[in-house]
């Protein structure tokens, strides 16, 4: 659905994107992941034809974004950062327009209109004045327009962002309702948000393509680096801080008292749990809680775009 | 052709959802209703040679509202666009830039032709109430809507360019109005130009408009005019077409 090839823009001397490649294929959810200024929204203005690559090349839908502009653009429902409306009109008028432009027949706009208003709960603000919306319904009005003239891709940059948590939880669940019948690229900063709807994760920093897996795979390769909480009843602290260490797989044991217990936080090398369980029945130490926390998209997310920061 | 037409069905719906237009209609027909009236009775008082369609069109309460209007009703155009960021949405469906120059230029001018509708009624009543013709000939009104029609079309374009030019609206429109007044006032340096050089002198008249509505509201038809405002407004909107796609590639 998009192949990227060397995809490169230069703002003068800066480079907001550097010769990135990866390809979408048809029906997948890819979140496009980055930090603010990692060149996300740059990228998918290319890739709607808004902005002309400074080198390289990419295709939507078999047709070249250069080239053959007006044909990719067809393909593709886009909803740009912040989404931009015109605050004079009402929404179904906008809506209404914006399907004759992209070119929805005459005759099927209204069932368009009263498709995308059910599916994003515009109905009862339809008559009303775009710019006397709130936030939450403006995004909507960007989803609807996204997807009024039935694209076989959405390019959605940051479709959750300054929306109150009710309303993301909305916004995702219609994005993840979509997934049958699109090819979804979303941008966003918000990790939860592309752990629980993407089938594969794009990261971006500085222009540069940082890695690109599914959420799980990206997830374990880090796992092996968690984290595991216990928390004890121990009489003699240091001791039992190096008998902890001593477990194999046990990298780093940090201790700090919770009332008349102690809770130790383990960096681990695979699962340790057994061990410990062990050790604390041999030392006759109360264990109350023992958890094991594999590395979250967060970190991962942290570990990728900070690396060279460290 | 239908995204045409709907990008410029939009555009001439725009102009009538502002409260701009209709404070721009109430101001223009104000002054061009009170332009006909002092004609009319400067004619009453002294019988001249003149017609009541040449006094309507060759007044200062003419010109002055007619070189107002064009920055008024173009300034908006594309930095608006540009302000609220909707260019983008604009601009990622599959439109193509010219039609888009062109919707926005057409639209400002079927307003442009609304506010000069009402002025064909100021010469029919007169007609119906003085039981004489307000012209010699069919020929004058002709001439007349003409060049009102060919100098609309190259302000309008002037302010096109200006507007494709800045985000800011005061600016284009301050821009617009600059480069519309030169354009206006440039028969007055033939009053400042040595009458040694008759040519330079010929040349301000050619690019007079003040000049050009005197000859066509007698009902004199040049072509030198009329092939002048209509290439200098293919010209401008070339230039506004691209000025508007140098915007997203310099970015």
């Amino acid at each position: 659905m998009i192949k990227v090839e060397a995809l490169t823009k230069r703002y003068g001397s800066v480079t907001a994107v550097d010769g990135i490649d990866f390809h979408v294929e048809r029906g997948e959810i890819v979140g496009f992941l980055g930090p603010n200024g990692a060149g996300k929204s740059t990228t998918m203005r290319m890739l709607t034809c808004y902005l002309p690559p400074t080198s390289g090349r990419a295709e939507i839908a078999g047709y070249d974004i250069f080239k053959e502009s007006l044909r990719a653009r067809e393909h593709i429902g886009y909803m740009p950062e912040n989404v931009p409306l015109p605050a004079d009109m009402r929404v179904h008028e906008y809506l209404r327009f914006r399907a004759a432009l992209k070119g929805v027949p005459g005759r099927r706009i209204k069932e368009r209109l009263t498709d995308v208003c059910d599916l994003c709960g515009l109905g009862e603000v339809s008559r009303k004045m775009i710019g006397a919306l709130s936030k939450g319904y403006r995004q909507r009005v960007g989803l609807a327009d996204a997807m009024i003239h039935e694209p076989d891709l959405l390019i959605l940059d940051e479709p959750t962002i300054g929306l109150d948590p009710n309303q993301i939880r909305q916004v995702r669940e219609l994005i993840k309702n979509l997934r049958r019948h699109h090819t979804i690229l979303i941008s966003t900063h918000i990790l939860p948000e592309v752990e629980m709807t993407c089938s594969r994760v794009i990261i971006i920093n500085k222009g540069k393509i940082e890695a690109m897996d599914t959420p799980e795979n990206l997830r374990r390769q880090l796992s092996a680096s968690g984290e595991t909480v216990v928390e004890m009843k121990v009489d003699n602290l240091k001791a039992a801080a190096s008998k902890l260490r001593a477990l194999a797989g046990v990298k780093d044991v940090s201790h700090h008292p919770a009332g008349d217990w102690t809770r130790f936080t383990l960096s681990t090398d695979g699962d340790p749990r057994e061990r410990i369980h062990e050790l604390a029945v041999a030392e006759k130490w109360p264990v109350r809680e023992l958890t094991r926390r594999g590395a979250t998209l967060e970190e991962v997310f942290a570990e990728v775009t900070h690396a060279d920061e460290r | 052709m239908r995204r045409f037409f709907t990008l410029l069905k939009r555009e001439i719906a725009h102009y009538f959802r502002t409260p701009l237009a209709y404070v721009v209609l109430f101001f223009f027909l104000l002054l061009t209703g009170f332009n006909f009236h002092s004609g009319l009775n400067a004619l009453n008082r002294e019988t001249g040679q003149v017609t009541v369609v040449e006094a309507f069109f060759n007044t200062i309460l003419f010109w002055f509202p007619l070189v107002l209007i064009f920055p008024l009703l173009t300034m908006r155009l594309f930095s608006e666009e540009y302000k609220l960021g909707t260019i983008e949405s604009l601009m990622t469906a599959p439109v193509r830039d010219w039609q888009v120059v062109l919707a926005k230029f057409f639209g400002a001018f079927v307003f442009y032709a609304v506010l000069w509708l009402p002025s064909v009624l100021y010469f029919w009543i007169f007609q119906l109430v003085a039981h004489r013709p307000a012209a010699t000939s069919f020929s004058c009104y002709l001439g007349a809507y003409t060049i009102l029609v060919l100098v609309g079309m190259f302000y309008l374009a002037i302010g096109c360019l200006a507007s494709a030019l800045t985000q800011n609206q005061i600016v284009a429109a301050i821009a617009a109005f600059a480069a519309i007044c030169a354009m206006f006032f440039i028969n007055l340096l033939a009053q400042l130009l040595p009458s040694s050089a008759p040519f330079l002198i010929e040349l301000t008249y050619y690019f007079s408009t003040v000049e050009h509505m005197k000859e066509f509201s007698r009902g004199l038809f040049d072509t030198r005019p009329v092939v002048f405002y209509l290439s200098m407004t293919a010209f401008t909107l070339f230039l506004t077409l691209h000025v508007f796609q140098y915007r997203r590639w310099k970015k």
